[in-house]
């Protein structure tokens, strides 16, 4: 039997992030149709990069324009278009976004949903994710209507599918909230400007940081690495750098590619949060501090002098 | 006013988890209070001191020994406590679906507090389910609260800096981040006055919960083992960065 499974992009600055593909691969299995769900933008704009992922349909939504931000509304339109579509599965980004809105449209659903998921096999209905904050994996079984899966970014590597996608308008535009208003949303200029969640390099400081101002030589070489800066719960808690870049059991848990940990001594919790990283190179004095066995490279070294090397030779080239 | 905060009674973060049997772990480690829902007790007693005539109920789902984590909500400032005892485990559905009938037996919230999740499950959702069931709105990793006559105003992170205020109507529901607050840790008079609060026990089968047609059931927990391999990077710092920089042209790729 084909099974229709709904697809929620997530945009930035208009753009479908690159996130979305790795989820889309994932969601593309055996006997599955997919449709891709925007609530940002025309779905025109990315009909081309979606169709070369194998999306067969995309459905514009369109939200009243001064409720497009608003979560409850957002929800219950995915709801909507879950039910005119005969929707059988929702994926979406285990994003700080998506960790606002999936959980709401399972709630709304009455649907079982999984977050953080590394795996999902819609024919067995079971998600891989984490559980005990990274330190066991876990297969779970999920049971019940329209299941909701929130997907890790770079938890899979994207592929293309040519297909051709078809563009469907659905008009949202009567759905209101009565509980929950969008009063502003700024910038508060803090934190890392790429997503620790998305980026494909981290590049983290932890007591060997040892002040505030040392931070900027990681901001200087992640600008040059195109990498989001993170940080270890004792430079959170010294003040150094505010919550939302803290890596670990309560802090973001993050997959890049590479992690490159400077003066972090790699405590349990940190782990938790970042052990699914492709490659950790470990900058660290202390040659007995256990991230320095627990890496693929380590440099017994002063990471207050090797970045800011690498800062300069990166760049040169 | 009732402000009600769910509590979860979790495994220390510091510990080793060991499984048993494919898909339990071993309990005999140590528990605590689940470390967001620091940040709600904390909340909601800064709410109640500033509200005259408002009392704050902390209320866990759990084994017997989940007292303790009632105990430690109590010594930051809880009046008193609701157990709901139950030797099983339970899903975010089934959970939030207790805790709703547990709230609503003792009176009327106009506040419930939760962590925005918990480190052992980390399914992020029980306040979502709860305000699907009671109707109320909800707003998770809030790092700001500020309680106007009839409505809240709270600010909520995302990544990147990014901070949405949402006003929302009350009764509502607040999913705890760590921004919110900075938790006191519980004096030793504190900790004995916890011990005379009253912690009322009910027993999940009494609650009557019909099962939900909706599960997320854990088949299987398989350890996350480290498989790297350390090597070393030598040489001086020049050195040592150029290395740097040929993996991850050439070994990641990432640039």
């Amino acid at each position: 039997m084909i099974k229709p499974v709904g697809v929620i992009m997530e945009l930035e600055n208009g753009m479908v992030k690159d996130a979305n593909m790795g989820m889309i691969t994932l969601a593309r299995q055996k006997d599955t149709i997919l449709y891709a769900l925007t609530m940002d933008g025309p779905a025109g704009a990315m009909k081309e990069k979606l169709s070369a992922f194998g999306i067969s349909n995309i459905i514009e939504i369109k939200l009243a324009e001064d409720l497009r931000h608003n979560p409850d509304v957002r929800a219950k339109a995915v709801m909507e278009v879950v039910k005119k579509f005969n929707l059988s599965a929702v994926f979406g980004l285990s994003t700080a976004r998506g960790k606002d809105l999936l959980p709401r449209i399972a709630a709304l659903l009455g649907s079982p949903l999984v977050m953080d998921c590394f795996h999902v096999d819609l024919e067995k209905n079971m998600a891989e994710t984490s559980r005990y904050s990274g330190k066991t994996l876990a297969r779970i079984k999920v049971t019940g209507p329209v299941p909701v899966f929130g997907i890790r970014p770079n938890a899979k590597e994207p592929v293309r599918e040519q297909a051709s996608a078809g563009i469907i308008q659905f008009d949202a535009g009567s759905i209101v909230s009565k509980q929950l208003r969008v009063v502003k949303t700024s910038e508060t200029g803090k934190g890392s400007k790429i997503s620790l969640a998305e980026a494909e390099v981290i590049i983290s400081g932890g007591r060997g940081m040892k002040n505030k101002e040392n931070f900027i030589l990681l901001s200087q070489c992640a600008e040059k690495l195109n990498a989001a800066v993170g940080a270890s719960r004792v430079a959170v808690d010294s003040g150094w750098v505010p919550y939302a870049m803290q890596v670990g059991q309560t802090g973001e848990k993050v997959s890049p590619k590479v992690y490159i940990a400077c003066g972090i001594s790699g405590s349990i919790q940190h782990f938790a949060g970042m052990k699914t990283s492709g490659m950790v190179i470990a900058v660290n004095l202390d040659e007995t501090a256990a991230i320095m066995s627990n890496c693929d490279y380590y440099a017994v070294a002063d990471a207050l002098e090797i970045i800011p090397e690498l800062t300069k030779i990166l760049g040169k080239s | 006013m009732q402000i009600f905060v769910c509590v979860k009674h979790v495994p220390d973060s510091a510990v080793h988890i060991h499984i048993i049997d494919n898909h339990h772990i071993d309990e005999n480690i140590g528990f605590l209070i689940n470390p967001y829902d620091e940040h709600a007790v904390t909340e909601a007693v800064r709410i109640r001191d500033a509200h005259p005539g408002s009392e704050v109920i902390a209320v866990c789902l759990g084994k017997q020994d989940a007292e303790k984590t009632l105990r430690s909500a109590m010594a930051m400032g809880a009046d008193r406590g609701i157990l709901i005892q139950s030797e099983k485990y339970h899903d975010s559905i089934e959970t939030a679906l207790a805790l709703k009938t547990a709230i609503e037996h003792d009176g009327s919230p106009v506040l419930i507090f939760t962590g925005k999740e918990s480190i052992d499950d980390q399914g992020m959702q029980t306040q979502f389910r709860m305000g699907a069931l009671f109707d109320f709105p909800v707003a998770t990793n809030v790092v700001r609260l500020e309680i106007l006559s009839d409505k809240a105003l709270v600010d909520t992170e995302f990544s990147g800096g990014v901070v949405n205020t949402y006003e929302m109507t009350l009764p509502c529901i607040i999913g705890a981040g760590r921004g919110l607050n900075t938790p006191k840790y519980p004096t030793f008079p504190d900790i004995m006055k916890s011990k005379k609060k009253p912690v009322q026990t009910l027993l999940f089968s009494d609650l009557k919960i019909q099962t939900p047609a909706a599960r997320m059931e854990v088949v299987e927990l398989i350890p996350h083992l480290q498989k790297r391999q350390p090597r070393a990077l030598t040489g001086n710092a020049v050195e040592t960065a150029q290395k740097i920089l040929h993996i991850l042209k050439h070994e990641a790729k990432v640039l």
